[in-house]
């Protein structure tokens, strides 16, 4: 920021430096006594040098922390419209649930007796997830939807293994716009993958990928709605095929929350599925955490599924943690392991049921709804100024790519940046790869006509200035954030990944 | 003689030995490279196999193998310097130079008057 004020602030937009710069040892806000008693017992690796942590007073360490987070954007502050992440709104009542002692204050190593509550609620929301998907089975530990992507894998590898195929069926198809983590995780699992190409309207190509298949087939990865924001309407046309094919149908359940309460992905012939509870079930997210992708599976993928789960007998709710313990021999358990070392993301199990609950089938079906409502009629304003990537009506989320910028000498990069001047978290930008400057947004079913058009509104007025040839001030965009645009290029080809003090602190001892 | 694929990489044929790197189009399309991953040497490839990866600050991206063959070396200068395939891409900044198992892939390719025609409708 360039300094306008004498302390560098511009109004209430407080210039905060690093804890480390702020601090001085003197200020420290604890004063511990000396220890006294047991002399060191760690001879020659005993630390001779300080500690060097920061020292601030308690006022002072407060008011660092609450001036970083106003730094942050987040859903609270304003709409979020990052397509493919589903930024939803967090109820409170799903944060006051998640606090309750019951729910927050336990151990994954209690006895089962003294956590049969969080138990039942770990099933009960296992129930609510197989009955929204038409699924028989659901394995709760993955922590997030690339981990359930893995878990669903991982278990269609195993069901090949037990067909005695696994060194045959080598073979994944997915979508050329699929999101990453569905290659990346066949990979994983050993499998080769092979890219589905789309058709002009931005779907799976049907006679293009039944050419595809084959006696190698392990199984194909399709997200649906799929990450242009159609829905595939062959998606039982390709679940036949690829049974037909003697491979598995895993569905990226991403997009989850535009179908959820209107379709069963069970009917639609999909063998695994994981739901990000993060994305359609409202649990908080962004910054890197905390996922959860609980993963349901159809019959024939059901006794590969991971342990540990839940199970009630006589209203005494118990954890199966190994591969045969639910005790008989022909059970037909080939559980393929363990994926976490406990029971899943309890916290998020909390808000999810929650906000199940709350708003009931009619409200989840509802939430589904607006959802694409919301982004068909954020397609409908913004045709008038940009160019929607494929035509007709989306689900969710709304797909455009950079035509409308031609000639301008604008790129979507500076479009995303010139956003941030308005007040608006750009859009996910650059992805879909199969659209040229591809602008992704997802409104998210609880923004008002209000703030959609306020949203659009900056959006056509950024689109005509772009046309009229302001394209000097989209490049220097952003002009009012607290860093202007920041140097990506050299942060990427030469990052500083550890801060150094700078030489007067080192000096002071 | 220069040939060109449909996924912008271009060949320098010299004798059984082909340059293989990406076009000038190619490079603007990536935006500034911050990353390049190249096969080790030796390694075999199949015609429209991932071959490479280049980053840039838009996205990842896989560079296909334009034809079968082994690799005979790789340039490790794009792979200190990836600001390089920006800058001469059609020249200092080629990829790999493999050894070729079927001529006749090469027939097939483009020859610079057609590429120039398939970018103008790109």
């Amino acid at each position: 920021m360039s300094k306008i004020t004498f302390t560098g602030n511009k109004a209430l937009q407080i210039e905060e430096a690093l804890i480390f710069e702020v601090s001085d040892f003197s200020r420290t806000g604890v004063d511990l006594p000396a220890p006294t008693g047991k002399t060191t017992r760690l001879g020659g690796v005993a630390r001779e040098s300080a500690i060097g942590l920061p020292g601030l007073s308690e006022p002072e360490t407060m008011r660092h922390y609450v001036r970083l987070s106003q730094k942050n954007y987040a859903i609270d502050m304003g709409p979020f419209p990052l397509g493919s992440c589903t930024m939803k709104h967090n109820p409170r009542l799903n944060e006051k649930m998640a606090r309750l002692p019951g729910f927050g204050d336990i151990h994954p190593l209690q006895p089962e007796k003294t956590v049969q509550g969080a138990l039942e609620l770990i099933d009960t929301l296992a129930f609510w997830l197989k009955e929204l998907t038409g699924m028989p089975a659901v394995a709760m530990s993955p922590k997030a939807g690339a981990h359930g992507e893995l878990c669903g894998m991982m278990a269609i590898k195993a069901a090949l293994e037990a067909r005695g195929e696994s060194a045959t069926r080598t073979r994944v198809l997915a979508p050329e716009s699929s999101h990453g983590t569905n290659p990346a995780t066949a990979a994983q699992c050993g499998f080769t993958v092979d890219n589905i190409p789309a058709d002009s309207s931005g779907r799976i190509d049907l006679e293009a990928f039944r050419a595809k298949l084959g006696p190698d087939i392990a199984g194909v990865m399709v997200t649906n709605p799929n990450t242009c924001g159609l829905f595939e309407r062959d998606i039982c046309a390709i679940s036949e095929a690829v049974h037909e094919a003697g491979g598995y149908f895993y569905c990226d359940g991403a997009n989850f929350n535009a179908i959820a309460g209107k379709a069963r992905p069970g009917d639609l012939g999909v063998d695994a599925m994981h739901i990000n509870l993060h994305k359609t079930f409202s649990t908080p997210h962004g910054g890197g955490g905390p996922g959860s992708g609980p993963t349901v599976f159809s019959k024939s993928l059901a006794p590969y599924a991971p342990v540990p789960n839940v199970i009630s007998e006589n209203g005494v709710y118990r954890l199966v943690e190994s591969l045969q313990a639910t005790g008989s021999e022909d059970d037909g358990v080939k559980s393929f392991g363990r994926l976490t070392a406990f029971h899943g993301q309890m916290g998020m199990f909390v808000r999810a049921l929650a906000y199940m609950l709350s708003h009931g089938i009619d409200g989840v079906a509802q939430a589904a709804e607006d959802a694409v409502l919301n982004a068909n009629y954020v397609l409908a304003l913004l045709r008038k100024e940009m160019t929607p990537a494929f035509d007709g009506y989306c689900m969710h989320e709304c797909l455009f790519d950079d035509r409308f910028l031609k000639g301008t000498g604008v790129e979507t990069l500076d479009f995303a940046k010139a956003m941030i001047d308005e007040g608006y978290h750009p859009m996910t930008m650059y992805f879909p790869l199969v659209v040229h400057g591809a602008m992704l947004i997802e409104p998210t079913e609880s923004e008002s006509k209000h703030e959609l058009d306020l949203f659009c509104g900056a959006l056509l007025s950024l689109a005509k200035r772009a046309k009229a040839g302001e394209v000097d001030a989209f490049r220097a965009a952003p002009e009012h954030s607290p860093c202007r645009r920041l140097d990506e290029t050299t942060a990427a080809r030469k990052p500083i990944l550890r801060w150094t003090p700078p030489p007067t602190v080192n000096e002071v001892e | 003689m220069i040939k060109y694929t449909n996924e912008h990489e271009w060949l320098r044929i010299e004798g059984d030995i082909v340059v293989i790197g990406v076009t000038p189009y190619a490079a603007e399309q990536l935006g500034d490279v911050v990353f390049v991953e190249l096969p080790d040497v030796g390694k075999s490839f199949s015609q429209n196999d991932d071959m490479a990866v280049v980053e840039s600050v838009k996205a990842a991206s896989d560079v296909y193998a334009p034809i079968s063959g082994e690799i005979v070396e790789v340039n490790d200068v794009i792979v200190e310097e990836p600001s390089k395939v920006n800058e001469d891409p059609a020249g200092e900044a080629w990829f790999v130079k493999m050894r070729v198992s079927d001529s006749s892939q090469l027939d097939a390719l483009m020859d610079e008057a057609a590429y120039k025609e398939f970018l103008e409708n790109v």
